[in-house]
């Protein structure tokens, strides 16, 4: 789950990247953008969830 | 790639700009002060001497290879084409800083602020990793993010990298706008406290077998409450002179950065105190502090294009997230991290540079670290949110994975968590060999178990 968040994380910045390169349409490269800090939000809680659980099982 | 030079500053602001670096240390000063007095008193020489220390390897490494990669606006830089537009990605400086000419050319005096930057990113993890993070680790954890990560990521935003470019390249706004370093060295220091904190796992009490908790307070208020004090003074050379360097703020301005930055911080205590108190009853002392270094942490950014009215509210934000991030992070997501530093640097910082997008006026003209001069138009450029949102996504996306990654190598040779017994005897005994305070008695496992 950790490196699942963490490539989540990394796919999320990806989306970012390409909505900023590819999308000249200020709607469309917007909304990609915004889709791409969600992935990242995505990654962060699975990032978060992993380290509870690996927390909870060293305590 | 060689861009176009970048206009030499005037003498006046040449004079102010070194004035304000001068100050800078303070900033450095008061960090290390809030570290120790947070932590308990069987660690606190240890804090301080971690603090001095990763200031030292934060500027030999910055010296030797840092400056190379961050650079500067207008200085050589490799540059990759995507879609027909470079995308400047790392400076292409020569070790060493040969080829600088250290007379106040802008170069040199960004060389000279981003060797204290460098240790001032460094000084933010150890809050996250007090009393269990070993001496010679947090030193080897320094050399990769003054090597590395910062000057890489302050390309992008300093050096005239992609970040500073979505201006001219894609039309957004001013491009990624961050006067003071409320990316670059806050939250970017906030990010590997994070991952600091993650790879070294809670100290040794902290967390019940039920996972509830533990409180573990500071050892001296007092240290903790002088150290906002001496950071405000920091803050103010370090917001001034950035906004000089990278914004191209014209010396005047300086009066309205100091304004900006003193307002942010005063707000963001006060709505710390008024949360604290009214939550338990009491303000509390290391929430108030935190939130104070909160409001200077997101001032940052935005410190010269904003009015005093919207860093007031800047700071009230920064200063009522505080508290609820400190008691999130440690209650729910399990993060242990006596310092605060992800919830002050990490998320102040970033909220310092949303803020900038959502509020930013830029009544001259102004110059962002890809070149410019972009005039003046009553606003801060239809896209610059979306500028500094692409700016968070990369903090998140791109520096906490490199950052997490570098660290949890660097674990595997080289173990970053002192051992069981340096954690019972605490940081001093263990890995100094006498303590900070030694007329005092030691509170130590053995004399809390009675």
């Amino acid at each position: 789950m950790k490196l699942a968040g963490f490539l989540l994380l990394l796919a999320g910045w990806g989306i970012v990247l390409a909505a900023v390169a590819l999308l000249p349409w200020a709607l469309a490269r917007t909304g990609f953008v915004l889709a791409g800090v969600g992935v990242e939000v995505l990654g962060l809680v699975f990032a978060f969830r992993s380290h509870r659980v690996l927390g909870g099982e060293r305590g | 790639m060689t861009p176009p030079p970048v206009p030499a500053l005037s003498e006046t602001a040449t004079a102010v700009c070194i004035l304000s670096i001068l100050l800078v240390p303070f900033a450095a000063a008061g960090l290390a002060l809030v570290n120790a007095g947070l932590v308990r008193s069987r660690s606190a020489a240890h804090s301080m001497l971690a603090s001095l220390c990763v200031m030292a390897v934060g500027a030999v490494v910055y010296f030797v290879c840092g400056f190379a990669w961050q650079g500067f606006a207008g200085r050589p830089a490799h540059a990759l084409t995507l879609a027909g537009r470079a995308w400047s990605w790392i400076a292409a400086e020569p070790f060493f800083w040969r080829g600088l000419e250290f007379n106040g050319s802008p170069a040199s005096l960004a060389a000279w602020l981003g060797a204290l930057g460098a240790g001032l990113a460094a000084l933010i993890p150890l809050g996250a990793g007090a009393e269990r993070w070993r001496l010679g680790a947090s030193c080897a954890s320094t050399a990769l993010l003054a090597g590395w990560t910062y000057p890489l990521f302050a390309h992008w935003v300093w050096g005239g990298g992609w970040l500073a470019q979505l201006g001219i390249n894609y039309g957004l706004g001013r491009g990624f706008v961050d006067a003071g370093g409320s990316s670059s060295i806050q939250a970017l220091g906030g990010l590997t406290a994070l991952a600091v904190a993650w790879i070294l796992g809670p100290r040794r009490g902290k967390y019940s077998a039920e996972g509830m908790p533990a409180a573990i307070p500071g050892h001296n208020a007092v240290v903790i409450l002088f150290g906002c004090l001496v950071a405000l003074v920091g803050w103010l050379g370090l917001n001034s002179a950035g906004a000089i360097l990278f914004t191209g703020a014209e010396p005047g301005r300086v009066v309205l950065i100091a304004v900006n930055t003193t307002l942010a911080a005063a707000a963001a205590a006060l709505a710390a105190a008024w949360i604290t108190h009214t939550r338990f009853g009491k303000p509390d002392a290391s929430l108030c502090a935190n939130g104070w270094v909160s409001g200077l942490v997101a001032s940052s950014a935005a410190c010269a294009s904003v009015a005093p009215a919207l860093a007031v509210l800047i700071g009230l934000v920064a200063g009522a997230l505080v508290p609820f991030a400190v008691e999130w992070f440690e209650m729910r997501l399990a993060v242990d991290d006596p310092g605060g530093a992800v919830s002050v640097h990490a998320v102040g910082g970033l909220w310092g540079v949303l803020a900038l997008g959502l509020f930013a006026h830029f009544p001259g003209p102004v110059r962002n670290a890809a070149g410019g001069p972009w005039p003046g138009s009553g606003g801060s450029g239809s896209g610059q949110w979306l500028a500094q949102l692409v700016g968070v996504a990369t903090l998140l996306g791109f520096v906490l994975p490199l950052t997490y990654a570098l660290n949890w190598l660097l674990n595997r040779f080289y173990p970053q968590r002192v051992a069981v017994e340096g954690e019972r005897q605490g940081m001093d005994l263990y890995e100094l060999g006498a303590g900070a305070y030694p007329e005092f008695l030691t509170h130590t496992e053995e004399f809390r178990q009675r």
